[in-house]
């Protein structure tokens, strides 16, 4: 893998460094030569094709539509316990996962991303199932804390799902109790690398049968 | 109109009810025959002014049977009174206070969800936390938690 070089160093854009309004025009409308490092085209820069005499961008639909998809996962406001306070925290402005593409949305229907945040007892799981099925395909299930992963420090209780992988399918686990905000970055992160290589294929495999 | 003390309280349930309460500052723990639990609810109220009724709850003792508490606040003297009963051995069957106080009305029906005491007598006894689906009190002390049962554990 090639290194790549710096940021080019942009002169801020002063009307005494130009001859005139089409000078600067031209400045900010052409890329510079030596720019490979833009964000919006890392993620399909092995599929950029230089033709001369302009910039022309040939990819494979499936490449450019997860790309898409990884670029606006829109998760289902959905907490179920103190985990959700740390995911609020990872919403809001500290943390940010707006710059992500993630918008926390209200309606399952139009979400691509479930994150369970907390405990799952046995009275909710239907109700989580019935939101999991309102949302369209493709969707995504995170599972966030230890409660949610495999029951946590309620596993022997007599109300607990023992991990939310018996109820849906599960894409990413992320451990902790709770886990930090970081924690849970990187969770959406790392379900982010994962959406860069979906395949449709029709079916989702079936949740883990109980041991 | 004074405030009863917990002595002046002791004195009157043992003049009514024949045991000795426990008197711990302004504490008070009576054991009673299960046939005067009501009878001692409806006197706590009236004559020793308990009209606030704090919790109700069960004890599973395994072979030695159940033990039903509840806690009466008298919040003017300040004093308290915790009545308690033991049913025998394998027995769920105990008189209801909702007659007495309403609010006893869904900490039995906790009571009768979590240790399947059935509290005779009340008017809605259901289950109130768990599914209508349950099967089994899961605060007993011989119920099996971690066995698996479809669909979700």
């Amino acid at each position: 893998m090639e290194v790549k070089p710096p940021l080019p160093q942009v002169p801020p854009p002063v009307w005494g460094e130009f001859k005139d309004l089409q000078e600067w025009e031209k400045y900010h409308q052409e890329r510079p030569t030596d720019d490979k490092t833009s964000e919006a085209l890392t993620s399909i820069a092995d599929a950029i094709q230089h033709f001369p005499g302009g910039w022309i961008v040939t990819t494979s639909t499936e490449k450019i539509f997860n790309w898409a998809r990884k670029s606006s996962i829109w998760p289902v406001t959905f907490g179920l316990a103190c985990c959700a306070i740390e995911m609020m925290a990872t919403f809001a402005s500290r943390f940010d996962v707006e710059r992500f593409g993630m918008v926390p949305w209200a309606s399952p229907r139009h979400s691509d991303l479930m994150i369970v945040s907390g405990t799952v007892t046995i009275k909710m799981a239907p109700m989580l199932k019935r939101i999991y099925d309102q949302m369209p395909d493709p969707k995504w299930v995170v599972s966030m804390g230890s409660c949610a992963n495999s029951g946590g420090p309620f596993r022997h209780g007599y109300h607990v799902v023992k991990g939310v992988d018996r109820v849906v399918p599960v894409d990413v686990y992320v451990p902790g109790c709770p886990p930090t905000p970081d924690s849970l970055m990187y969770g959406l992160l790392k379900l982010q690398e994962q959406v860069a290589h979906f395949q449709q294929t029709g079916t989702r495999p079936a949740p883990a049968e109980p041991a | 109109m004074t405030a009863l003390t917990p002595a002046a309280a002791a004195a009157q349930i043992q003049q009514h009810f024949g045991v000795a309460p426990v008197v711990a500052g302004g504490e008070l723990g009576v054991t009673l025959p299960r046939e005067r639990w009501q009878e001692f609810a409806r006197f706590a109220k009236n004559a020793l002014e308990c009209r606030y009724f704090n919790w109700l709850t069960a004890v599973d003792w395994k072979e030695q049977g159940l033990e039903i508490l509840a806690r009466l606040d008298n919040v003017e003297a300040p004093m308290a009174v915790t009545m308690r009963t033991r049913l025998e051995p394998g027995a769920t069957h105990c008189p209801t206070v909702t007659g007495v106080f309403r609010g006893a009305d869904w900490m039995e029906r906790e009571c009768y969800d979590m240790f399947g005491v059935v509290f005779d007598g009340h008017p809605d006894l259901r289950r109130i936390l768990l599914g209508q689906d349950w099967e089994g009190h899961p605060l007993r002390k011989d119920y099996a938690v971690d066995t698996p049962q479809a669909p979700y554990r």
